[in-house]
């Protein structure tokens, strides 16, 4: 047999039939549903009289609507109370395993899924969610898809679905003292651009890559759609399985020898062939922070704003120059000339114990700046919010200022209460940084969580890597 | 969902890359819990110059005079013509659903996000690529033409415009042939029900864990 990919040997494993074209009919393990994608799913089933083909694959959980304060008393917003309402009916009433908004397991879908051990190596993943991509980090086929396709899953347990075609993106030697997952990720896409990787499943490897905890290879493999592909994995390796033992949906102990066994095989094979291949050297890598509308508008902490004239190619220098205008900045400013007036730590891809851990070391012992109006850290779960109270976190949050919040997915795509107001300026460990997204008129850069600390505390980029650690 | 059939229509252009989901549908919308009406909120950051929400009615917010769907000549436009990754970003179906309920039969641009393009088909909507080139020659027509259309011929796979002049596309046979039908996928593959549960069972011999 020829030398498969990663991608080509989970696609294989779960393929029902295919047609003479290429469509095949994907079986899918694991759907994950939250309550913004779902309600239109569940209602066509129960139009159409249909049952759910295997309700044990779900999980589910509510994240986008949520509040992150005084939720004893329950969600203001009469609109979002309904769609929760719904979700909790739904999941009643279809006998589903759902996580309510009050349970202390309740979080952001993408961070419960693995906390939970409910992702597993070797699954297909769904989620009426495009950051779905998060849990390829192991060596899942994990991907985002819209509601009627949820609907489908839930139908059928299979999704009509064509091959991609395989990319690897190699990060080669280790990345610098300072330089993070979301750090690795931003670079990547500002290399291959926001629609670089559309029709490819991407694999990530190298050295740089392993060397990252579970966290780490979450937050890269999370932003994969921001380069355009649906799908990101990274090999499991003994990293990715100590992470999963013990976890509450992880395999039995009769059955733990014999997965580990399948997942041990979870990796390209040597020679085998890519139809495009990128490779990146670790160490040329710096912190990085987005200046514009569009992730791959991305540069390195120390760089200064790019000029829209220097730009050759028309339809791309109008987007340039447009994202200025949004973003209120000149082109040649250096980044730490930008001041900021809101941070926010949080959502899918920087919300991990990890993450809070990163950012509360450069907080410790400093204030947030006078000019940043309001400083959020939200958990990504409400383990992780336990854990991080566990080891203090919360105490150098707010000791610096910062406000503690309960867990979902908050100001990542403000949702909820949690948002900018018109020309507010953002510091934000999430991954999108597209007008409005925050909040109307809201101006985000992504960052790492450490990068997003260092801007809190002085109320400017900063590079982290000059930041003394204070105890 | 219905049949897709031959039409001509009046074309919108918007003339600009990585049009995103967020922008075409914003997220105090997705609130709802229905498919419907999302139409008059399509791309309401840029249609409106007043903040929107679900409970404010659209009749009391000034619209954006210098947005191209506030245009006369391009509020019953049927066929948006746009740039390079076109949807891409969050997996929002809404965004297809509010293109739809504006008017929207089909999309054509040089490139989709694949979210967008797939979720397109799942309710009707046709999403054409064309060459940069050949984009780039509809949005000269477009700019220099009082009330240009174009027809599009899905069986036969092909854009024209008043003049005849023909541009052809691909598309895969299966979602075509939805489409032409306003075929419903869960049924069709509910078809292959015995094909699941025998695939089920060697599966979850293979791996227990799993079950």
């Amino acid at each position: 047999m020829s030398a498969l990919t990663l991608y080509d040997k989970v696609w294989q494993q779960h393929v029902v039939r295919q047609e003479d074209d290429g469509t095949a009919l994907l079986y899918i393990d694991r759907h994950l549903v939250h309550e913004v994608t779902s309600p239109q799913a569940f209602e066509g089933l129960q139009i159409n009289h249909r049952p759910l083909w295997r309700k044990e694959s779900i999980v589910a959980v509510p994240d986008h609507n949520v509040p992150t304060t005084d939720r004893d008393q329950g969600i203001s917003d009469p609109v979002a109370r309904l769609q929760v309402d719904t979700l909790d009916q739904n999941c009643d009433s279809f006998g589903l395993t759902e996580f309510k908004m009050n349970d202390r397991r309740q979080g952001i879908v993408h961070v419960i899924g693995p906390e939970q051990g409910a992702t597993l190596p070797g699954m297909t993943v769904v989620c009426g969610d495009s950051h779905t991509s998060t849990h390829g980090a192991f060596a899942a086929l994990a991907f985002g898809i819209g509601t009627s396709e949820v609907e489908h899953v839930m139908a059928t347990q299979c999704l009509i679905q064509k091959k991609s075609k395989n990319m690897r993106i190699t990060i080669e030697g280790p990345v610098g003292p300072g330089v993070t997952a979301k750090d690795i990720v931003l670079a990547i896409i500002g290399e291959i651009g926001t629609a670089g990787g559309t029709g490819y499943a991407i694999e990530f490897a190298g050295e740089a890559i392993r060397n990252l905890s579970m966290e780490g290879r979450m937050t890269v493999c999370n932003m994969t759609i921001e380069g355009g592909a649906r799908a990101g994995l990274i090999a499991c390796d003994q990293t990715t399985i100590d992470y999963v033992k013990g976890r509450p949906f992880a395999p039995a102990e009769e059955y733990w020898d014999q997965a580990v066994a399948y997942w041990n095989t979870l990796h390209s094979d040597a020679g085998a062939v890519f139809d495009r291949e990128v490779v990146i050297q670790g160490d040329s890598i710096q912190p990085q922070v987005t200046w514009g509308t569009s992730p791959e508008m991305v540069i390195p902490v120390n760089a200064r704003v790019p000029d829209p004239a220097q730009e050759a190619d028309q339809v791309k220098s109008d987007g340039m120059q447009k994202a200025l205008d949004y973003m209120g900045l000149k082109a040649g400013t250096p980044l730490n000339e930008v001041f900021i007036d809101k941070v926010f730590i949080g959502s899918c891809t920087n919300s991990r114990i990890e993450d809070l851990r990163a950012a509360a070391q450069i907080a410790k012992g400093r204030r947030v700046a006078d000019n940043v109006k309001q400083a959020l850290v939200v958990p990504g779960s409400g383990l992780v919010k336990q854990k991080a109270e566990q080891e203090g976190l919360d105490k150098i949050f707010v000791e610096a200022g910062f406000e503690w919040r309960d867990p979902g997915c908050s100001m990542c795509l403000a949702m909820n209460a949690d948002r900018l107001e018109p020309g507010e300026r953002c510091a934000s460990t999430s991954n999108r940084n597209f007008e409005g997204r925050q909040g109307q008129g809201g101006r985000t850069h992504l960052v790492s969580p450490a990068m997003a600390a260092a801007a809190a505390v002085f109320g400017y980029f900063t590079d982290v890597r000059e930041v003394e650690l204070l105890n | 969902m219905q049949k897709f059939e031959k039409f001509s229509g009046i074309v919108a252009p918007m003339d600009r890359a990585n049009v995103d989901t967020d922008a075409i549908i914003p997220k105090q919308y997705l609130k709802s819990i229905k498919r419907s009406g999302f139409g008059p909120n399509l791309f309401d950051d840029w249609r409106y110059l007043d903040p929107g929400a679900p409970d404010i009615d659209n009749k009391t917010r000034r619209e954006n005079p210098d947005f191209v769907l506030n245009d006369a000549r391009y509020r019953k436009a049927q066929i948006l013509l746009a740039r390079e990754n076109f949807g891409c970003g969050s997996s929002r179906e809404h965004a297809v659903w509010a293109l739809e309920d504006f008017g929207f039969k089909v999309v054509i641009a040089p490139s989709f996000a694949d979210i967008f393009y797939n979720n397109s088909f799942k309710s009707g909507l046709l999403p054409i690529v064309l060459s940069h080139d050949q984009v780039d020659q509809l949005f000269t027509e477009l700019f220099d033409q009082e009330n240009y259309q174009l027809t599009v011929d899905l069986q036969n796979q092909l854009v024209s415009n008043a003049t005849g002049s023909q541009m052809s596309f691909d598309i895969d046979e299966f979602r075509k042939y939805c489409l032409l039908n306003g075929l419903d996928d869960i049924g069709l593959t509910l078809q292959h029900a015995e094909q699941i549960k025998s695939f089920e069972q060697q599966y979850y011999q293979q791996s227990p864990w799993l079950k």
